[in-house]
């Protein structure tokens, strides 16, 4: 278990290098170079302005040495000139002695996490405070999603074919086929709207960053948890329908233990194992909708730095959103492959 | 004009469908006639779920053709008409001329655009993409995925990491990456398009070549007629203009203009990319797990023992027999892609912002939701129909090839 732990840390080690080096590459190509400079400097700006504003910022060396600059593992350009020493370890321009004492390597492995051109602040800072935010959505959005979801499928595996599971399939298949963008909008434009009138809840949760309440949170939230919702709905039911044709259900059940008994004692744990793993693998998915609802309800968590970022080419900041991600991801990964050999008591033993 | 009133709408909206419903009735009633001699295809119409979602989808591929002909719309979905800027349904234009259609039938938008015509202009945009990008994106996912799963080995462990690596990256930061107008103009999404838009071609000619190898005779003319027609297509799809990439530090002279068949215009081309780059890798698994659970099968040994070449054996052994779940994984997977398009455009990348796909225009309607629903809702729902009813279908095919 150690070694496979091991490797798979490795493994998502090189994965982050390889994915944070490509981000790199695309944010450093000169036509998004010179639209930072552009935005950061003045719209007006000639192209030798461009190059010079550039070259006085370090961005004009060599993209491997910058590379692993931003990681730590090189050290930071420095740049002396009439005024002074720059350079990437230096706050403004100090003297010669001054910036003998600077560190040499400031990388994010010394914990510097760089300095976003968009927020005018710490990296670092940014994104503690914009992950807590949407730590505090996803939380709810686990909480609702998963439940309703493991309810939905257990119900519905439970008779396969009757009714109930006819009208739930139905159900977890238009959740499946209804993106954030689209569900998002029929809530607002059914609850929040003033055109229908409802107004039960508030259409934006901007006001849910400091104090979240069921009024302006419940959108938001709902709006995430049913397009993840009807996926593990689906795998709960399958693996419900098939551990309910079991060998051993039907002795259950000739033996005389009560249908409620079957279900909750014999069934359950045997149908939960599959969904475990879904569950843990919608993460990444959730990524994808905590962006499109951040956006949509103008939420400023993490899905909405990543889009500022991105739309301003805000390189430190798209590199540490990256590096987040996908830690996200894998660790999810490692933590479902992990959870599955546990939950499974055949995988565990042999 | 008196506007229309609910009844009215509705009523005006089905009739400009008639050459839909037309067609939608053709269609299931010859289907339906000879179901039995249609194999799979046919088996979807003895499935009530399979032919609901069937029906919605026919339902938007026909919108889409025959709005593209014009037959369906009822107004230019880029035309302007003072004081119809966000009008509701049913509204009467103040002065229509000769020939004008006398009415904005799902009201108008915020720059006083029909949203009818631009919502059955939009279907349009979702069926040349959609189905195509999958296609292309299962020619990838097939031909990296069956040697990577026959094999294994270090090939597998590689093709395995790079299709990990794609599936770890946010898509919505990746569309950021590819698709803003700065990265297009470093020509990097047309050196996306020539490597991925190869994978059809060696598709093909590894497929023909596996099977007619025993036959050079055969084999050889239909390599060359084949292998040059899909080349001259790969070529008109790639160039514009007579160049590969023309920028400002580089240009890469590809086919003349003269032979250059179509052009695609540079928007689509970026989404397209993207979209076929960001479903790849998820083809890539699925193909790679069936090649791994077919190859120990008991047809395989024996073609192993005949002494076939190890890609006869995967595309015309193992191949065949995982098409049941490639199938199903592929009506879903058109759904997926027609939701990956409206994220685009919910975030206003890459089609241009005129366009009338339905993603955009969910985008514009969502800014006046509070006051005016019938901009962003019409295609909202459109998406959602045509998604479910892709799921539908999929859900459909999957009871079906389960029977047998």
């Amino acid at each position: 278990m150690g070694l496979f732990i091991l490797r798979r840390v490795w493994v998502m080690v090189l994965t982050a290098l390889c994915l944070t080096f490509i981000v790199f590459f695309l944010t450093n190509l000169y036509p998004n170079l010179e639209k930072l400079a552009k935005t950061q400097g003045n719209m007006r700006m000639t192209d030798e302005q461009v190059a010079s504003w550039l070259e006085r910022r370090g961005y004009t060396e060599p993209l491997f040495s910058r590379y692993g600059q931003w990681l730590g593992v090189w050290p930071g350009w420095t740049r002396s000139d009439d005024g002074g020493v720059t350079g990437r370890c230096i706050d403004g321009t100090v003297t010669a002695e001054a910036a003998a004492d600077a560190p040499r390597l400031c990388g994010i492995l010394q914990g510097d996490w760089g300095y976003s051109t968009v927020f005018r602040d710490d990296v670092s800072g940014i994104i503690a405070t914009r992950l807590g935010l949407t730590g505090k959505l996803m939380f709810w959005v686990m909480l609702l999603m998963v439940p309703m979801a493991l309810l939905v499928g257990v119900i519905a595996g439970m008779r396969e074919g009757s009714r109930t599971d006819r009208t739930l399939s139905t159900f977890s298949i238009i959740t499946t086929a209804t993106p954030e963008y689209v569900s998002g909008v029929i809530f607002i434009a059914v609850f929040a709207s003033s055109a229908v009138g409802l107004k039960w809840f508030k259409g934006t949760a901007t006001s849910a960053m400091d104090d979240a309440n069921f009024e302006n949170f419940f959108l938001p939230v709902l709006t995430i948890a049913l397009y993840g919702m009807g996926y593990i709905a689906r795998m709960t039911r399958a693996s419900m329908t098939e551990v309910m044709t079991a060998q051993y259900i039907r002795t259950a059940r000739l033996k005389g233990v009560t249908f409620p008994n079957i279900v909750m004692k014999h069934a359950l744990r045997n149908a939960l194992i599959a969904p475990f793993t879904v569950i843990m693998l919608q993460f990444p998915w959730l990524l994808n909708g905590v962006v499109i609802v951040e956006t949509l309800f103008n939420y400023k968590g993490f899905g909405w730095t990543l889009v500022e970022a991105a739309g301003n080419n805000d390189i430190e900041l798209l590199l540490a959103v990256s590096v987040v991600s996908v830690v996200v991801v894998l660790t999810t990964q490692l933590i479902s492959d992990i959870g599955y050999v546990y939950l499974n008591p055949r995988i565990r033993i042999s | 004009m008196e506007p229309l009133g609910t009844f009215g709408i509705i009523a005006r909206i089905l009739y400009q469908f008639t050459s839909v419903w037309v067609a939608l009735v053709i269609l299931f009633a010859v289907s339906i006639a000879f179901k039995r001699r249609l194999g799979l295809y046919g088996k979807l119409f003895d499935s009530p779920i399979g032919m609901i979602g069937f029906a919605l989808v026919m339902f938007w591929v026909f919108t889409g053709i025959f709005g593209a002909m014009d037959l369906i719309v009822t107004f230019d979905p880029l035309e302007q008409i003072s004081g119809m800027k966000n009008k509701p349904p049913g509204t009467a234009v103040a002065n229509p001329e000769d020939g004008q259609y006398a009415w904005y039938l799902l009201g108008g938008d915020n720059l006083a655009r029909d949203v009818f015509s631009r919502l059955v202009k939009g279907a349009w945009v979702v069926v040349q993409i959609a189905p195509l990008a999958t296609l292309f994106a299962f020619m990838v996912g097939i031909t990296l995925g069956l040697p990577a799963g026959y094999y294994g080995g270090k090939l597998d462990t590689f093709l395995s990491f790079l299709a990990n690596l794609i599936l770890a990256f946010p898509v919505i930061l990746l569309f950021y990456l590819l698709v803003t107008p700065e990265i297009v103009d470093t020509g990097v999404p047309n050196y996306m398009a020539t490597v991925l838009f190869v994978f059809p071609i060696i598709f093909a000619g590894v497929l023909l070549n596996s099977r007619y190898y025993t036959q050079p005779g055969f084999r050889t003319p239909l390599l060359i007629a084949v292998l040059g027609v899909m080349a001259w297509l790969y070529l008109s799809l790639i160039s514009t203009g007579g160049y590969l990439v023309n920028t400002r530090e580089l240009s890469i002279p590809a086919l003349p203009a003269i032979l250059d068949l179509f052009d695609i215009p540079g928007g689509i081309l970026v989404v397209f990319v993207s979209v076929v780059f960001v479903n790849s890798p998820t083809v890539f698994r699925i193909v790679r797990g069936l090649a791994m659970d077919l190859r120990t099968r008991d047809y395989v040994a024996a073609a192993q023992t005949r002494g076939e070449g190890p890609w006869y054996i995967m595309l015309w052994e193992i191949l065949p027999n995982a098409r049941g779940p490639l199938i199903v994984d592929f009506c879903l997977r058109i759904g997926y892609t027609t939701i990956l398009l409206g994220t685009l455009g919910f975030f206003g990348l890459g089609l241009p912002p005129e366009s009338p796909d339905w993603g955009s225009t969910i985008n514009e309607g969502r800014k006046l939701l509070s006051i005016y629903l019938h901009p962003a809702l019409p295609p909202a729902l459109a998406l959602l129909s045509l998604v479910l009813g892709l799921n539908l279908l999929a859900d459909g095919l999957r009871e079906e090839s389960l029977k047998d």
